[in-house]
């Protein structure tokens, strides 16, 4: 097995439909050991049996707009897990108007939430997850989307915040290399989550990119999770910074 | 599938996922104010309908915000399902 002896953190898990649970399905099958975040009480008894599902019982409560929470995160797993093989960051947020009404009506507020959940979180995690993985090296995988590049409808400040983590993936694999820690994205294409729930044209995403991608269907979750899997894995060990498109060839398509 | 069978399956929906009982998922409930529902809960309901009831496409957001009572849900998917 792939992941056989390996280890790692799952972050973003709300629930079965979640991308995080798929990513880790895709570990456990593979043989690695799992340990898992959930973001406060009200998510705490889902990601509780989909851990146990995956044979896990490691969970820690972390709400990444806390620094103390990342902090005592890591010091956490610190005690249960010496080292990490890898790192899933599957977490995004922004309030629901600013995913609804027109991009230029974004308030400040909004779109600092929106940076700081989404795209900060990456940093503050990767910062101290690094001396866990510093010893025999390590991969961090987040995931992103599209309307990053171009614009999506409804997706607004959502994008934006997405640009930033692209960026901030390729800032980290430049440090981080030194430690032969890599960092990644996967930029999936529209999958029925929660999160996606909360962005207003969703339903019409859905239904259009069929009709263009070269595959002529919307990516299935489980695709994500291989290849969250492969980007955690040796198999991807020569890569880092990069985003790697699991869309159904979406996004080569100029009409 | 009739409006029973339909009315049937959208409650045990509602049973399972608010942790209610049967007795108290009338038409006239409201999600929120009756059942007890947060906004995770309303948009994990919309998404266990449409796989329950194998609706080839999503509910879109303009109708997913009017299901906001038992009977309106109802109401939609008898509509969709046809009788
Ligand atoms: N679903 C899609 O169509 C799609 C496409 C491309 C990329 N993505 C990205 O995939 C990632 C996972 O989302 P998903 O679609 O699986 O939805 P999801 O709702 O299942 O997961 C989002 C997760 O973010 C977590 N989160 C939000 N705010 C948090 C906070 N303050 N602290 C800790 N955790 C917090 C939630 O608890 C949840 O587990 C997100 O980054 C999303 O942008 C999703």
């Amino acid at each position: 097995m792939l992941m056989q002896g390996k280890q790692g953190l799952i972050c973003g898990v709300a629930n079965k439909r979640s991308i995080a649970h798929a990513i880790a399905k895709s570990l456990h099958r593979e043989g690695a050991k799992l340990a898992f975040t959930y973001q406060g009480e009200r998510l705490k008894k889902n990601v509780e049996e989909i851990a146990s599902e995956l044979g896990s019982s490691l969970l820690y409560n972390c709400d990444v707009s806390k620094d103390e929470d990342i902090k005592k995160l890591f010091e956490d797993v610190k005690k249960d897990m010496p080292y990490l093989d890898f790192l899933v960051h599957a977490i995004a947020f922004a309030n629901k108007e600013d995913l609804e009404k027109n991009f230029h009506t974004t308030t400040r507020d909004g779109f600092k939430l929106a940076h700081d959940i989404s795209a900060y979180s990456l940093i503050g995690m990767a910062r101290e997850a690094m001396p866990l993985m510093q010893e025999k090296g390590g991969a961090i995988v987040t995931l992103t989307y599209y309307g990053s590049e171009k614009v999506v409808p409804g997706y607004n400040v959502m994008g934006v915040a997405k640009a930033s983590l692209e960026a901030s993936v390729r800032y980290l694999a430049a440090d981080l290399g030194a430690s032969n820690i890599r960092v990644n994205a996967i930029s999936a294409g529209p999958i029925n989550t929660l999160a996606a729930r909360g962005i207003s044209g969703f339903t019409k995403i859905l239904e259009i990119t069929p009709q263009k991608a070269p595959l002529r269907r919307n990516v299935e979750v489980d695709e994500v999770g291989d290849a969250g899997l492969f980007m955690c894995s040796p198999w991807s060990r020569g890569i880092t910074g990069e985003v790697l498109y699991v869309d159904c060839g979406y996004n080569i398509v100029g009409m | 599938m009739n409006r029973e069978e339909i009315e049937k399956k959208v409650k045990e929906i509602i049973v399972k996922k608010l942790g209610v009982t049967e007795a108290e998922v009338t038409p006239a409930a409201s999600y929120v104010e009756d059942l007890g529902a947060d906004s995770l809960d309303q948009v994990e309901l919309v998404m266990e309908f449409e796989d329950s009831f194998s609706l080839g496409e999503k509910i879109p957001e303009e109708e997913a915000a009017k299901l906001t009572t038992v009977g309106s849900t109802i109401e939609y998917l008898v509509n969709k399902l046809g009788k």
